[in-house]
């Protein structure tokens, strides 16, 4: 018996990101503290390398590992994502870290592992490597949530998102244990089977069922289980706010998908009337209560609760009963496109929050961007063009993403759903505009003024140019996006 | 005499976990779990999972429960008086969930354990328990052994970024 070189080369990828993480655990000792970039260059660099390496994945199914593992262009999708927000994460932080003073270079290491984590989660045929790597991604994030350690705030953050989510995890492996227990596999191909055969009607597979929709949704920040978000996302540094609202949002969505279609994809009726009920309450209650939050990553947090709850609007599409298989591959292909949409708006948005200072603090309340377009014009104009993009007004790509999203639900006879989430985006244009407000129509006050400011480096310079270029470009060429997604949809059942 | 065994120690382990959750104090909780680790080994037992069962008792009994006193004993945890208010709340949603989940499976036909492989019921052993472990660790699930290999490393590091004196203070 020998490791099967073969098996090796699919996970390239991973192995080289992993590498790299170990690299720079290693070599940071050893680093000058003047050449310490050279250590968040060279994680930029194996992103880089990756992104090329996964190309190649698209248009081929692979299974490797004893089918543990399976790189198809779903997961090559969802890994080029990561990639790009990982890059972008590492690019604000360059210089945020150094603001908050605690650039440490673990952080660079920490983002890499994570992001391993992910690219586990999204190739992941087996619940055993799924769950591992959700854990791999929540462990890393948690004390990325701590990092700023003299802050209480941030170590709440970190305790409360360590304390509920090792919770969420139990229910999640309570849910694959029963499964295990009625299926007898942990695989999602071999659960598919027994599901849609001898199992069809076991009590207890529907209990477990639930317990995995349950987990997920944790993950995924879906109410009711979304509790967590916005303590973790205030209290956690800005750039690690924004890896999780959109990295781990992402990989989260891209294995719960896989875990529905493919394991209970037969079985649709059982869990699509509960994923839409998690998916009304969660669009009301995301925007409702985001109306009413003073400070910025709060509300951004309970936004970025809302934006989740327009991505289920995806998942019931596609496990909607009695529609086109076209119909639910749209519901797929949608939801890929709406994510990576928010992810442009919502790492654009945190990394304007990430450079407002006021004095040596962030500048995180809405009243610090009081006046803004007064004395930065350009910067009030990415927010202003983030928060429509938000707000999902055309012609920016907020806009097409819901768009895309709704024609699904129309399509598979949900028209009802798709009023409702255009009568909720309607109410967040509310709080997204007042920022906007706030920016070009409120005088600061003079001592304001003098403490409140924008704090610019050439690679913040990167990460606001792609995320706007991001927003604006795909809100008007959406094309090649939309065929990309279209054509790495899963295979619906 | 099988089932008498296996709830003698099932009914330990929930009665023990309850303990666990229960008690105020946190040396009882840790005593509890240490009686509720012996149970579950005792259950790898009936199973001929020798290597498991003493597995279990080495590491969870023998390693991080002495850990988990270490820590209550260096915190120098005072009793905790009172449960918080979500007690009685959290009580009742446990039941009535619980109950729900009786009801369900009382009410269907479960397959529960009928589907299981032939590989996965109790076979005769030819070699040893904990060959047959090694094996399958080293080869059908290296892939997720070595991601549980990454999960401790980022746990150790972790660790030390958070708690080590100096490393940011010394920035700030």
């Amino acid at each position: 018996m020998s490791i099967p070189f073969v098996d090796l080369a699919t996970i390239l990828p991973e192995l080289l990101i992993v590498g790299i993480a170990c690299l720079v655990l290693v070599l940071d000792p050893i680093t000058p503290t003047a050449k310490k970039d050279f250590l968040a260059w060279m994680s930029l660099g194996v992103l880089a390398v990756c992104a090329l390496v996964t190309m190649e994945d698209f248009g081929e199914t692979t299974v490797a590992f004893s089918g543990l593992v399976v790189v198809d262009s779903y997961a090559a999708f969802w890994k080029m994502l990561l990639y790009l927000v990982s890059g972008l994460t590492i690019l604000l932080s360059m210089s945020y870290l150094k603001e908050e003073k605690i650039d440490l270079a673990e952080y660079y290491a920490f983002v890499l592992l994570a992001l391993a984590g992910m690219m586990v989660m999204v190739s992941g045929a087996d619940l055993l490597t799924i769950y591992l790597g959700i854990e791999l991604m929540s462990i890393t994030l948690y004390i990325m949530a701590g990092f700023k350690r003299f802050e209480a705030r941030s170590i709440e953050a970190s305790a409360k998102y360590f304390v509920l989510g090792a919770f969420s995890s139990g229910i999640l492996l309570y849910g694959i244990s029963l499964l295990f227990g009625v299926t007898g596999s942990t695989r999602l191909s071999e659960i598919a089977a027994v599901v849609n055969g001898p199992a069809l009607n076991d009590p207890l597979m529907l209990l477990a069922l639930m317990l995995i929709i349950v987990g997920f949704g944790f993950k995924v920040a879906a109410v009711p289980f979304h509790m967590w978000t916005p303590d973790v996302y205030e209290g956690a540094p800005t750039s690690v706010t924004a890896f999780m609202a959109v990295a781990s949002k992402a990989a989260s969505f891209a294995a719960f998908l896989r875990v529905l279609l493919e394991a209970f994809g037969g079985v649709k009726p059982n869990w699509n009337m509960l994923i839409l009920a998690v998916c009304l309450i969660t669009v009301a209650l995301g925007n409702l209560v985001a109306i009413v939050q003073t400070n910025v990553k709060r509300m951004l947090a309970y936004s970025s609760i809302a934006h989740a709850g327009y991505a289920l609007v995806g998942v019931v599409v596609a496990g909607w009963v009695g529609v086109e298989t076209g119909v639910s591959s749209r519901g797929v292909s949608s939801l890929m496109l709406y994510l990576a949409i928010y992810s442009f708006m919502t790492i654009g948005a945190f990394a304007m929050v990430a450079i407002l200072r006021k004095g040596g603090l962030e500048g995180e309340d809405i009243e610090d961007f009081t006046g803004l377009a007064k004395r930065h014009k350009g910067g009030a104009f990415l927010m202003l063009v983030f928060m429509i993009s938000l707000a999902g007004i055309p012609p920016t790509a907020g806009f097409i993403g819901k768009f895309y999203l709704f024609m699904a639900a129309v399509n598979a006879g949900l028209a009802w759903l798709a009023i409702f989430g255009l009568i909720f985006a309607a109410i967040s244009a509310f709080y997204y505009l007042r920022i906007v407000m706030v920016m070009y129509m409120r005088e600061p006050s003079p001592e304001h003024e003098q403490h409140t400011r924008l704090v610019l480096s050439p690679q913040v310079s990167v990460v606001l140019a792609c995320a706007v270029a991001g927003v604006v470009l795909l809100g008007i060429f959406p094309g090649p996006l939309v065929s990309i997604a279209d054509l790495s949809i899963l295979p619906i059942k | 005499m099988e089932t008498f065994v296996f709830f003698y120690f099932a009914s330990i382990i929930v009665v023990t976990a309850g303990f666990v959750v229960a008690l105020k104090n946190p040396v009882y909780s840790a005593l509890a779990l240490l009686v509720m680790f012996f149970h579950v080994a005792g259950l790898f037992v009936t199973l001929h999972a020798e290597f498991l069962a003493i597995i279990q008792i080495l590491v969870y009994a023998g390693a991080i429960l002495v850990l988990y006193l270490f820590v209550v004993m260096l915190l120098n945890l005072k009793r905790e008086e009172h449960f918080h208010g979500q007690f009685i709340v959290g009580l009742f949603l446990g039941c009535v969930l619980f109950a729900e989940a009786v009801l369900l499976v009382l009410k269907g036909e479960t397959t529960l354990g009928g589907n299981l492989s032939a590989s996965a019921a109790p076979l005769e052993l030819t070699r040893g328990n904990t060959e047959s472990i090694g094996e399958l660790l080293y080869s059908t699930y290296l892939f997720p052994f070595e991601v549980a290999s990454l999960i401790l490393l980022v746990a150790m590091v972790g660790a030390v970024i958070l708690t080590k004196k100096g490393i940011l203070e010394a920035k700030s």
